[in-house]
């Protein structure tokens, strides 16, 4: 048995992840929670013999069958709500939406400063898909700036999104700074309405001094794709990193470009946005969940 | 009385690859404001914050500009433009700071929702507004009205159709100028941007103005992206023919475009194979100059990245992916 673990908000998010937690052999999903009796999410949960209940939180938090973890895929509104809540369960939290209450994990890149937080936030989807390239480059380069483009499908960005792009460009050219490790950090998204979708873009342009070591910044690049691709699959390269020398007032660079494509679980493949989020979303909670066991065994050898 | 926007130091921007000058924008702020242009439009060409490796990075900031602008200006008003998910509001709240006072926000013309909270914003600032829908030729004329209900909505004061490819033809701004004025009624003027990519800017704005059209965007000497946009010099002329009004001299104008504005710019904007490309398969006009760039650095025909840029449906902003493009094409060349 793995451990249990409840999914919050039954919307495409949530579904989503339920099919991934179905297939981790670390993480039991338990319970699927919704406030709409008619969610499609709920539904499939009840189906695959989750637990759900469509009054929010309160049922689970109240439930003898408690679980450890908890994803929550509502809005940042619900999630500052029910944060505190979880924490005086004694139930560790990853969080989804824009809420932020926690420190902001990408995996490759910090998650492990951080298997011990109560609640972790997986920051924008633009962050999950190129904060870990800008860190390849900053750990062998001095980065000034670091810029990304993330192109999306018009049709997977939410109303959330939406309603406050400015939350997206802001909270990720922090994150390029802080995680990503460039002094200064600029964001970018673009929504394009193409029929058939598109999948994910995003570009990744890192200053760069001009006698930098471009054999070792393409060889941290891609072995960062790799490690990103090892948890979410349709992640990779498009071409290798180019590589251009200063001109007029724009300084050496190099720029990445990858291409996102979910897996397809419950979202459309082109929604790599999305599938990018829910498969980091799995890969925190299984590190959590790992971390937390060998606690236990650890605990358990050095006992008298 | 039309009020006529010059926009040559916003659009002139992407022509001029963002490097222009204090002394430029002075004198050309100076010339336009004497002829009697009401409202002038000075930004990066992709709006506040533009100012990037991928959009290409200002000679001058920006805001410096916008202040230079303003203290320049005796009675034109100075007008900003904004694209969400590229400037964000505090952007907007430093150009106000510097005196501008019309605050113009652009989203691909299938996606204004994203701008809801910056008309929210500059309407609570008292900026003027304006909301540029990009690119509307891709979009029928019911999607056009639709969508500029949402900017209305949000505090829009005039919905522009904006044929940022340069690819729309006459009855067809009519069409999408008509559907914004009967969705709109009292609520919003309707406006439109044009570009020179298939020779009809003049004409396709004198179709907007017939359509109800009450704002129509120029740029003296056509300073803009492709091959430019409405020269306003000659729309000026034509208005005057047709006893339209703009409260701007034709004479001063005409001297303006050829005396002060000309000297600035790095050629005159061409309707040559790559600009009318870009018209017939509706690509993004400010893609021109990054197409040269990528052609050059990687050996491959612009032609063939702007053809390529239309076939995968780029919108305003993605000037990123034609790296992209040029690299593949350059992959298949024989070495």
């Amino acid at each position: 048995m793995g451990v249990p673990a409840a999914i919050v908000g039954s919307g495409n998010i949530g579904t989503d992840l339920l099919y991934k937690l179905q297939r981790s052999e670390v993480i039991d999903p338990v319970w699927m929670v919704g406030i709409d009796p008619d969610s499609e999410g709920l539904k499939r949960a009840a189906a695959l013999g989750l637990e759900t209940t469509s009054d929010g939180v309160d049922a689970l938090l109240s439930s003898a069958n408690r679980p450890q973890l908890v994803f929550e895929a509502t809005s940042a509104y619900v999630h500052r709500a029910n944060a505190p809540r979880y924490e005086e369960a004694g139930i560790r939290a990853i969080d989804l939406t824009p809420a932020a209450i926690g420190p902001y994990v990408v995996p490759p890149v910090n998650l492990d400063e951080h298997l011990d937080a109560t609640n972790v936030n997986l920051i924008t989807c633009g962050g999950q898909a190129t904060i870990p390239i800008v860190a390849a480059v900053s750990r062998v380069a001095e980065v000034p700036y670091a810029e990304i483009v993330a192109s999306v499908a018009s049709v997977s960005a939410g109303p959330g999104t939406r309603a406050n792009i400015d939350e997206f460009t802001r909270t990720t050219s922090r994150g390029i700074e802080v995680m990503g490790g460039a002094t200064r950090g600029k964001a970018i998204i673009v929504l394009n309405p193409a029929d058939p979708p598109m999948i994910m873009r995003d570009t990744i342009i890192c200053a760069i001094p001009s006698d930098a070591d471009h054999s070792a910044i393409a060889a941290s690049v891609t072995s960062m794709v790799a490690e990103v691709a090892s948890y979410v699959p349709g992640y990779r390269l498009l071409n290798e990193p180019q590589f251009d020398p200063a001109d007029g007032v724009a300084p050496a660079r190099v720029t990445v470009f990858v291409e996102v494509e979910g897996a397809g679980d419950f979202l459309p493949p082109y929604a790599g946005n999305l599938d990018i989020m829910t498969a980091a979303a799995v890969r925190v909670g299984e590190r959590i969940a790992h971390a937390q066991d060998h606690g236990h065994v650890a605990a358990g050898r050095l006992a008298p | 009385m039309l009020r006529i926007t010059d926009t040559s130091l916003r659009d002139g921007s992407h022509h001029k690859r963002h490097q222009f000058t204090a002394d430029e924008v002075r004198s050309i702020v100076a010339a336009l404001d004497d002829a009697g242009v009401p409202v002038i439009e000075v930004t990066h060409g992709d709006g506040l914050g533009g100012s990037s490796f991928t959009y290409g990075f200002s000679k001058t900031p920006e805001q410096e500009l916008i202040s230079v602008a303003v203290r320049t200006a005796r009675n034109a008003k100075i007008a900003f433009l904004m694209l969400p998910g590229v400037g964000v509001k505090d952007d907007i709240l430093v150009a106000q700071d510097n005196g501008a006072s019309i605050c113009r926000i652009a989203t691909h013309c299938t996606e204004a929702d994203i701008a809801v909270q910056h008309f929210g914003l500059a309407r609570e600032r008292g900026l003027e507004t304006v909301g540029f829908l990009m690119m509307a030729h891709s979009q029928p004329p019911e999607v056009i009205a639709r969508q500029g209900r949402i900017m209305a909505d949000a505090g829009c004061q005039c919905v522009y159709v904006v044929d940022s490819a340069g690819a729309l033809v006459l009855e067809q701004v009519s069409d999408r100028v008509s559907a914004l004025v009967a969705e709109l009624g009292a609520d919003a003027e309707a406006g439109f941007h044009g570009h020179e990519n298939l020779g009809l800017s003049v004409a396709n704005s004198i179709a907007a103005i017939r359509a109800g059209a009450r704002q129509i965007d120029g740029s003296a000497r056509r300073f803009g992206a492709g091959a430019g946009n409405t020269a306003t010099e000659a729309l000026v002329g034509v208005c005057d023919k047709l006893g339209i009004e703009t409260g701007i001299d034709f004479f001063k104008i005409v001297d303006a475009a050829e005396d002060v504005v000309l000297p600035a710019m790095p050629e005159e904007c061409k309707l040559d194979r790559m600009a009318l490309l870009m018209g017939y398969a509706g690509v993004y006009s400010s893609f021109l100059k990054h197409a040269y760039r990528q052609a050059e650095r990687y050996g491959v025909s612009g032609a063939e990245i702007l053809v390529q840029a239309g076939e995968r449906k780029l919108v305003g902003g993605q000037e990123d992916q034609l790296a992209d493009i040029a690299i593949n094409l350059a992959a298949k060349v024989p070495r």
